[in-house]
């Protein structure tokens, strides 16, 4: 098995008005055909850690790292052009709400058929056949009607399975899923996280997962990556998340209500400044 | 027997053309808490926003406190009852600074010794003082949920309506705000009526459940018996199985 990523020492800083201020300290990982989930709260990193693999990061960061390579091509190093042949071909992103994500006045199936076109040689009927189809693949019962709605047309899980559906149009090896069914409601939340994993298994896709839902993120990944304030508190194999020793993941799994074991009252996280460096 | 303080009966409300709540009725004893529970496009954030008059088109019968609501709320029913929304970054004025935004409704209510009022109600909330002359964005979201919190609360209300009032919130936060809430519902003998789709959160600050679908309120139960599994509804049950689902795999 080769690596699709390897990080090592990835470091992103934004400048301000006080000097750059560095929000990612020294992240590493590598990544198989495995599934990996990042969970951490809002600003602990998680998204940007996952965005550098692309370098789709504001044009303002700096971007720093001992290595960082998706498939041994240096990312860092990489000209815009060879990146472009990396996102959406070899790597697809799928963010968290489809109504901000897709393009509203463009039908579900013309977006998916443009994605299809950019990456392969192609008419524009093989280009709306193969819409049809991966609609079809991310089960989507009438894919010939669903193809000719727009965006506002569908509802949140539906917009979602377009999405996935134009992620995989150019059969990518790598995908990125950040917060990608916070939107959606828990029914349509559980369909559509075995839809990604029946695809990573049966394509042997790589998968990140960036979640702030650590009962989530463990269900569902092989490997979970715990982050704060721009570091990793803990790495573990998903099948041990409640033997997780770190205080800041026990404090996380502490303070979750619970609908089968009641509390009187929650825990709350003590934060300590030690986790941050 | 004291009148409920929130009594539903027959609900409808209708979007135009389309109804969306198909007559619900529920009612809330003083001091208890009734928790509303259902996917997006259920209704029940609906029937939360027609009892604070914010849904007009509405049918059937809606009291407080025993005194039957009409078409517009009275200036009097906002002192009694007030809401905190879910998105504590919309909710709250962008270019007023906190003391403005809770001076505000004591100000609408016409009520006196604002000052203390002020600084006795962050401090309820776990605000420092320090907070009262700061704009929202210069306050994390948690921060921003306990001024939703204190400036709903300055009035001095009865009844506090909550539409997903953690759903924004960071796990570790929703942990703080949820403790916050019930220890001032002990303080003060608050009635709260709360919308979430989260099953544990619900179980955790209440304990009666409605459980919405397609604008029907198809189950009433105790928490307790939805912990339990003693649901009678086949969609109580499917909520319950895709929380417990993930519970047990951790």
């Amino acid at each position: 098995m080769s690596a699709h990523v390897e990080m090592r020492d990835l470091r992103v800083a934004f400048p301000s008005p006080r000097g750059p201020v560095e929000v990612v300290h020294g992240v590493s990982f590598t990544l198989g055909a495995e599934k990996l989930g990042i969970v951490g709260e809002s600003g602990s990193g998680k998204s940007v850690t996952a965005r550098a693999i692309l370098k789709l990061l504001p044009r303002a960061a700096t971007i720093s790292a001992t290595r960082l390579t998706f498939d041994g091509i240096d990312v860092l190093g990489a000209s815009e052009r060879q990146m472009r042949a990396i996102r959406g071909k070899r790597a697809g992103l799928i963010l968290q709400d489809p109504k901000y994500a897709l393009n509203p006045v463009m039908t579900a199936g013309a977006q998916i058929a443009e994605a299809w076109r950019v990456h392969h040689r192609g008419s524009a009927r093989q280009a709306r056949a193969a819409a049809i189809d991966l609609l079809a693949q991310v089960r989507i019962r009438d894919p010939g009607r669903v193809a000719a709605l727009y965006p506002h047309e569908l509802s949140g899980g539906m917009g979602q399975r377009v999405m996935i559906a134009m992620m995989l149009a150019p059969d990518p090896e790598l995908l990125i899923a950040d917060e990608p069914t916070s939107a959606l409601d828990a029914t349509v939340q559980a369909e559509i996280l075995r839809l990604i994993e029946d695809l990573v298994a049966r394509r042997g896709m790589g998968l990140i997962l960036i979640s702030h839902d650590l009962p989530l993120v463990s269900h569902f990944c092989d490997r979970v990556m715990v982050m704060y304030a721009g570091r990793v508190m803990e790495e573990l194999r998903a099948a041990n998340l409640s033997a997780a020793q770190h205080p800041y993941t026990r404090g996380l799994l502490d303070c979750l209500p619970s609908l089968i074991h009641p509390k009187d009252r929650l825990s709350v996280l003590k934060r300590d400044p030690a986790w941050e460096g | 027997m004291a009148a409920p303080m929130i009594a539903i009966d027959g609900l409808r409300v209708r979007f135009g053309a389309r109804e969306v709540v198909h007559g619900v009725s529920f009612s809330v004893a003083r001091g208890a808490s009734f928790g509303m529970v259902g996917e997006s496009g259920s209704g029940k954030s609906t029937i939360l926003r027609a009892f604070a008059g914010l849904a007009p088109d509405w049918s059937g019968a809606m009291a407080l406190d025993g005194q039957a609501l009409g078409r517009r709320r009275a200036r009097d029913f906002f002192r009694r009852c007030q809401m905190v929304f879910q998105d504590p970054y919309g909710s709250l004025h962008p270019r007023q600074t906190i003391d403005r935004q809770l001076a505000e409704p004591l100000q609408i209510q016409a009520m006196d010794g604002i000052d203390a009022r002020i600084r006795r109600a962050l401090e309820e909330v776990g605000l420092p003082a320090s907070a009262r002359f700061r704009y929202p964005h210069q306050l994390s979201g948690g921060q921003r949920q306990r001024v939703a919190i204190a400036r709903a609360l300055i009035t001095g209300p009865e009844v506090l309506l909550l539409d997903e009032p953690t759903s924004a919130l960071d796990v570790s936060v929703q942990a703080e705000v949820l403790n916050l809430l019930a220890d001032l519902q002990a303080a003060r003998g608050l009635t709260y009526l709360m919308v979430t789709h989260n099953l544990a959160v619900v179980a955790h600050l209440c304990p009666w459940i409605g459980v919405m679908q397609g604008g029907e309120m198809v189950e009433q139960l105790s928490a307790a018996d939805l912990r339990a599994g003693r649901v009678a509804h086949p969609h109580t049950a499917e909520l319950r199985a895709l929380s417990t689902e993930l519970e047990e795999a951790g």
